[in-house]
C-alpha cells in the first residue's frame, strides 16, 4: 500500500477522476457564470455580447445594494452568534449534568430540512393565529406586528430563524474542539487558583482560537449566500425588504427572465465571497496562519 | 498485496465511470423514435397529489390516446407549478423541451416564440378547432398573428362571500362602490377581516388593482398603458391605486397579508375569518365539489360582480380574467405531427371533461345544458357568456422584468410604501425602459 501511495504517477492517475469531477461541477460552472455575465441573455433564445454592462449597471442597482446590505446584515449576525454558541458550549463541555441530552437537543434544529423550518417559523410567524402574536395578545399587547409582512421587521424575523438553524452546527463544532484541550492543563490551571470564568477567558479560548476562525469564516460566507430559508418564508419581500443577494439573482434569472444580469450577480458574489474571506483571514491572523 | 489493492482501486474508478457515463447517456433516447413506437415527451403541471382530479382527466386522455394510436407511447413527467416553471426554464437553455408540455399566455410565452422554441399551432386551430374555443381565448396566445399555444383553462375572478357574515351584520351585495365601502366598513367595526388576501403572491393584490383601474377608467386604459398606445400615469390609474391606500386604511384587509401566501390568505376565509375573496373560478371546485372543506361552509358561498365606481367608465360585466394553461408543441420535437395530433386530441377530450370532472372551466365552449354542475358554476358559466370585455392579468401582459417591477410595486402599494403617484411613475419608467430595447 505505501508503495502505491509513493509512486506519483498513480497518485495522479487516482485523483484524475475526482479532478474531473471538481473542474466539470464547480470550476468550469464558475467560467460559465463569468462568460454569461458578459452577455445579454433571457435563457432562451440568442445570446448578445455586451461586454461589461452587466457590471456596470449592478454597481448603480439599488436593490442590488439594499439586498447586499440585508446580506451583511445576516453575515454579522451569524457572527455575533458565535459568541452565544461557544458560551453555551463552554457550559456543555464543563461536568454538567444532561450534557449530552441538551447537546442532542441544541443538534435537532440541524437535522430538519430547510423547507420544515420554514414552514414551522411561518406558523410561529402567522399574524393572527401564531404562536408568537397569541403568546403576545395574551399578555396583553393589543396589535401584535405581523412579523413577515412589516417591511421593517420581516428580514430580523428571518434572521432569527436562520440563527436557531445552524446553532447546533457550531455547538458541536465547539464542543468537540472543547473536549479535545487535556484535562491536565485544566486542573493545573485550577489548582493554580484560577476561577471558572479565567478558566474559559484564559486557557479554553485561546486553545480553540484556530476552530474559531474557521467557524467566522464558514458564517459569514454561508450567511453572505444564504438564500432557502427567505427564499421560502418570504421570496425576498414585502417589496425586497428581506431581499439578500441569492435571493435577487435567483429572482433575476428565474422571473424577471435575465440571465445575463443574474450571472453578473453570482460572479460578483462569488467575488465578494472570496474578499471578505481573505479580509477575515488576514484580521485573524496571529503569529501563524491556520489555512 | 500491492497488485490486490491496485485492481481494487483500479476496479472503483472503472465503476465510478461507468456510472458517469451511464447519467449522461440515458437522456438520449428520451424521446423520438423509440424501435416502432413512437414516444411522445409530456409535461405537464398537475400531480395526483395537489390536482387530483386534473391529473385523473390527463391520465384518462392519455390512457385513452395511446390505445386508439398503437404506435404512439406517451412518457409523462410531473412537476408542481413553480418546479414546472424552473424547469421549463432550465431546459429551454439548453435547447431540451419535451414534444408536447404547458404553458402561460402572452408576455410568458413571448420569450420563447422569440427563442424560436414553440411550433406555430395554427394548422391545428384550422383543422376544425378554432370555432370550438371561446373567442378572445386563442389570441392570448398569438404573437404577431400566429398561435402558439392552446388554453386549456379559462378564469374571471369574482368576488367570492360568506352568506352567513353578511346576513349576521345585514349586508346587502354592493352593486356601486360606494355600498361596497359602507360593507367593508361595517365589517371592520365589528371586527370582521372584510377582505381575505395572502399578498406574499404579489399577483393576487394586482387583481384588486386591475379591478379599480377597469371600473374607474374602463376597460382598455391598463391594456393601452401596457401595449405603450397610452400612459401608466393617466389619472384612472393613479386613483385607481389611491383607493387601493384607501381600503387599506380602512383595514379592509385581514391582518399581514404582505406576509401571507395566497393559500394562506385564503385560509382565512376558508375559516369564516373573513367576509370576502377576489379570486379566479379555478376556485370553484372548493366551493362547491371539494368534500374536504365543510359542506355547511360551501353552502354559504355565494359571488358578486367587482361593484362599478361612481362616475366610473367601467362596465359590470366586464372582467379580470383570461386563459389559464395551454399547451404548447415544442418546435425541434422529432415528432411533431404527432405531437399535433395529441395536442388537439387532448384539448377535445379536455373540454368535455374538465368542468364536469375537475370544476375546471374550459377555454372550450361549454354547452350548459348538457353538463351536470352546481348553481354556483352555471352562474358563471352563464356570466362568462354576458361578459363585455375581458382584462388579461397584467402580470401576465406584461413582459417578465416589467410584470417583476408591477408585482413589487403592488407589494408596495399595498404596504403603503409608496405614494399612488410614484407608483404610476415607476411603472411608466419600467415600460418605457423596455420599449427601449
Amino acid at each position: 500500500m505505501n508503495n502505491v501511495l509513493s509512486n506519483k504517477k498513480i497518485i495522479a492517475l487516482y485523483i484524475t477522476p475526482a479532478l474531473f469531477l471538481i473542474l466539470a461541477l464547480i470550476y468550469v460552472p464558475i467560467l460559465q457564470t463569468g462568460y454569461y455575465g458578459l452577455m445579454k441573455w433571457n435563457g432562451i433564445g440568442e445570446m448578445s455580447f455586451i461586454g461589461l454592462k452587466n457590471y456596470t449597471v449592478l454597481m448603480k442597482d439599488p436593490l442590488f445594494w439594499k439586498s447586499a446590505l440585508h446580506s451583511f446584515l445576516l453575515a454579522l449576525f451569524s457572527a455575533l452568534s458565535l459568541s452565544g454558541y461557544l458560551f453555551i458550549s463552554i457550559i456543555l463541555a464543563g461536568k454538567i449534568k444532561g450534557a449530552d441530552l441538551l447537546r442532542k437537543i441544541y443538534l435537532i434544529p440541524m437535522l430538519l430540512a430547510s423547507v420544515a423550518i420554514a414552514q414551522l417559523w411561518m406558523k410561529i410567524y402567522h399574524p393572527s393565529n401564531g404562536m408568537l402574536n397569541t403568546v403576545l395578545m395574551a399578555i396583553g399587547i393589543e396589535d401584535p406586528p405581523a412579523w413577515l409582512a412589516d417591511a421593517n421587521l420581516a428580514l430580523y424575523a428571518i434572521i432569527i430563524p436562520i440563527i436557531w438553524q445552524y446553532a447546533g452546527f457550531y455547538i458541536l463544532i465547539y464542543y468537540a474542539a472543547l473536549k479535545n484541550i487535556p484535562e491536565s492543563l485544566v486542573e493545573a490551571a485550577r489548582i493554580d487558583g484560577a476561577s471558572s470564568w479565567q478558566i474559559a477567558l484564559k486557557i479554553k479560548i485561546p486553545l480553540v482560537m484556530n476552530v474559531i476562525k474557521v467557524t467566522i469564516v464558514l458564517a459569514v460566507v454561508g450567511s453572505l449566500k444564504y438564500f432557502d430559508l427567505i427564499y421560502v418564508m418570504t421570496g425576498g419581500g414585502p417589496n425586497g425588504a428581506s431581499e439578500v443577494m441569492a435571493s435577487y439573482m435567483y429572482q433575476k434569472a428565474f422571473k424577471g427572465f435575465d440571465f445575463g444580469y443574474a450571472s453578473a450577480i453570482g460572479f460578483f458574489l462569488l467575488v465578494i465571497c472570496l474578499v471578505v474571506t481573505y479580509i477575515i483571514r488576514r484580521l485573524t491572523a496571529a503569529n501563524k496562519d491556520i489555512y | 498485496m500491492l497488485k490486490k489493492a491496485h485492481s481494487f482501486l483500479l476496479i472503483a474508478v472503472l465503476l465510478a465511470a461507468a456510472v458517469l457515463t451511464a447519467c449522461s447517456g440515458s437522456t438520449d433516447m428520451a424521446s423520438g423514435e423509440n424501435g416502432s413506437k413512437k414516444t411522445i415527451k409530456f409535461m405537464h403541471l398537475w400531480p395526483a397529489g395537489s390536482s387530483k382530479q386534473q391529473n385523473q382527466i390527463v391520465t384518462d386522455i392519455i390512457e385513452q390516446y395511446e390505445a386508439e394510436h398503437d404506435d404512439v407511447k406517451i412518457e409523462v413527467e410531473v412537476l408542481e407549478n413553480e418546479q414546472y416553471k424552473n424547469k421549463i426554464k432550465v431546459l429551454s437553455s439548453s435547447n431540451e423541451l419535451p414534444d408536447v408540455g404547458f404553458t402561460w399566455a402572452a408576455g410568458y410565452m413571448t420569450p420563447f416564440v422569440k427563442g424560436n422554441l414553440f411550433a406555430e399551432l395554427d394548422d391545428v386551430l384550422n383543422d376544425g378547432l378554432k370555432d370550438s374555443f371561446v373567442s378572445g381565448t386563442t389570441e392570448a396566445y398569438a404573437l404577431e398573428g400566429k398561435t402558439y399555444g392552446l388554453p386549456l383553462e379559462l378564469n374571471i375572478a369574482p368576488i367570492y362571500y360568506n352568506k352567513e357574515i353578511f346576513e349576521k351584520y345585514n349586508l346587502d351585495i354592493p352593486q356601486t362602490y360606494r355600498e361596497f365601502e359602507n360593507a367593508v366598513k361595517t365589517l371592520a367595526d365589528n371586527g370582521v377581516a372584510p377582505i381575505a388576501l395572502g399578498n406574499k403572491d404579489r399577483w393576487t393584490g394586482s387583481l384588486w388593482y386591475m379591478y379599480l383601474a377597469d371600473r374607474i377608467g374602463g376597460a382598455e386604459v391598463l391594456n393601452k398603458a401596457i401595449d405603450r398606445s397610452g400612459s401608466f400615469e393617466d389619472p384612472a390609474l393613479v386613483s385607481a391605486a389611491e383607493e387601493v391606500q384607501n381600503l387599506v386604511k380602512m383595514n379592509a384587509f385581514n391582518k399581514g397579508y404582505n406576509g401571507l401566501s395566497n393559500d394562506e390568505g385564503k385560509a382565512e376565509f376558508l375559516n369564516g375569518n373573513a367576509a370576502m375573496y377576489l379570486m379566479g373560478t379555478w376556485e370553484l371546485p372548493n366551493f362547491t365539489t371539494n368534500e374536504e372543506i365543510p359542506q355547511e361552509f360551501r353552502e354559504n358561498v355565494g359571488f358578486f360582480k367587482f361593484p362599478t365606481v361612481e362616475g366610473g367608465k367601467g362596465n359590470i360585466d366586464s372582467w379580470v380574467g383570461g386563459p389559464g394553461v395551454g399547451l404548447f408543441v415544442a418546435e425541434n420535437s422529432k415528432v411533431k405531427d404527432e405531437s399535433k395530433e395529441f395536442v388537439k386530441f387532448f384539448v377535445e377530450k379536455w373540454g368535455e371533461q374538465s368542468v364536469e370532472k375537475a370544476g375546471v372551466i374550459p377555454a372550450t365552449k361549454v354547452d350548459t345544458g348538457k353538463v351536470d354542475l352546481p348553481d354556483l358554476y352555471i352562474d358563471v358559466l352563464n356570466e362568462l357568456n354576458k361578459a363585455s370585455s375581458l382584462t388579461l392579468f397584467a402580470d401576465v401582459q406584461m413582459s417578465a422584468a416589467v410584470a417583476e417591477t408591477h408585482l413589487n410595486l403592488i407589494q408596495s402599494l399595498f404596504g403603503n410604501e409608496v405614494k399612488p403617484a410614484d407608483y404610476a411613475k415607476q411603472h411608466e419608467e419600467a415600460l418605457k425602459a423596455e420599449e427601449g430595447n
